[in-house]
């Protein structure tokens, strides 16, 4: 059954040309497993060359192809054309366009950056690195299920351009970043979680989150950063307590 | 091009006091107001529990306990800093910016004034 077609708007924006972006329509033929970015392939393709997006693995796992599908935050390579009447796609929201399709994502691979995203030990730097490590840190499946769920990330963006906290403020880390860090700090073999702590209490850290929720509906992932985020919010609230009877490192 | 902000680019926020009474106060409005509903509004009036349970003596007699003060202090000031906090944020929520100090002295402030009140109104009524 190739006989379907659906009107595709797609986002346009060339800095070149182009003042402001703007929508371009296109008859895109479907079939019952046709993809949003099967669709904008077919354009690329078929029907015009410049179109610029990313994408890589169509099996959302790499997280290339974030786009907004009617106003929503999806994978392009997880939604299909046989769920809806007509298709409005457009870069991701709350980020500069770089080109059609292409948002700038810098600012936010630079939070996840941030907030030390790697397993940190107490005694790393005295650690004696001319002989080959030997030791094993061992990991129950109790301990591995703190954390598991939030490592499923697949840094697509999704739940940034979903965070209207995020659309007001750039400056917050975000559900992403502060998923990753909650990740890291309920890992049993973590020692970091001191050093993760400053961006947690921070303004632009969990306390401009309002617990809207949005990120995690949106997560294709299921990997929830809003409760990981409010999980932070007892965490920072409990050092908040501790720093005011200074048992607590100042910061 | 923006450098890596460190954790010295951040300072800690305040937002811990608001935030630990307004959880204390969502688990009061979640868990306590429905039950006191229920008690003080539906069970005796549709005749399930007897009227003697909601009678003045019953009633000034726990309000005149330092448990039932403190019972009583709680329930009304958490709820109503969950309440202001729940606005507050709501309202940035819907872009409706107030400045953080005027906020403050509002919300919080009003939510303290309304708790202070209560708090000599159950000192006044005696033990």
């Amino acid at each position: 059954m190739t006989d379907m077609t659906m009107k595709v708007r797609v986002q346009r924006y060339r800095p070149e040309v182009d003042e402001q972006p703007w929508m371009q329509e296109f008859d895109v033929p479907y079939t019952e497993d046709t993809s949003v970015l099967e669709a904008i392939q077919f354009i690329k393709d078929e029907l015009e060359p410049s179109l610029s997006f990313r994408w890589s693995c169509r099996m959302a796992i790499c997280g290339s192809c974030g786009y907004m599908v009617n106003g929503e935050p999806k994978l392009g390579c997880k939604t299909f054309l046989r769920d809806y009447k007509d298709l409005e796609i457009a870069s991701l929201e709350n980020f500069p366009i770089e080109r059609d399709l292409v948002a700038d994502l810098n600012g936010f691979i630079e939070k996840l950056e941030t907030i030390k995203p790697y397993i940190i030990r107490e005694n790393e730097k005295d650690l004696d690195t001319s002989e080959p490590i030997t030791e094993a840190f061992t990991q129950t499946p109790a301990q591995l299920s703190k954390y598991k769920q939030f490592s499923q990330c697949i840094n697509c963006g999704l739940c940034y351009a979903a965070c209207p906290q995020f659309g007001r403020n750039p400056e917050f880390l975000g559900p992403a970043a502060l998923a990753l860090a909650f990740r890291y700090n309920s890992d049993n073999r973590d020692q970091g979680s001191k050093e993760r702590i400053p961006f947690l209490n921070a303004e632009e850290g969990v306390w401009s989150c309002t617990f809207v929720g949005y990120c995690s509906e949106v997560c294709p992932k299921s990997v929830d950063p809003a409760a990981a985020i409010n999980q932070g919010k007892a965490l920072s609230a409990a050092d908040y307590g501790l720093n005011l009877i200074s048992l607590a490192k100042k910061d | 091009m923006t450098i890596r902000k460190t954790a010295s680019d951040y300072s800690r926020s305040h937002e811990p006091i608001v935030w630990g009474l307004f959880s204390a106060g969502g688990v009061i409005v979640a868990f306590f107001i429905p039950a006191l509903i229920l008690l003080t509004s539906l069970l005796v009036q549709v005749g399930i529990a007897d009227e003697a349970v909601l009678s003045f003596d019953r009633v000034q007699s726990f309000a005149q306990a330092w448990w039932g003060k403190l019972f009583i202090l709680a329930v009304i000031a958490l709820s109503l800093y969950h309440t202001v906090h729940r606005i507050h944020h709501g309202l940035h929520d819907v872009h409706i910016h107030i400045p953080d100090s005027l906020a403050i002295i509002i919300f919080y402030g009003g939510a303290t004034v309304l708790s202070c009140l209560v708090f000599v109104w159950l000192l006044a009524i005696g033990w």
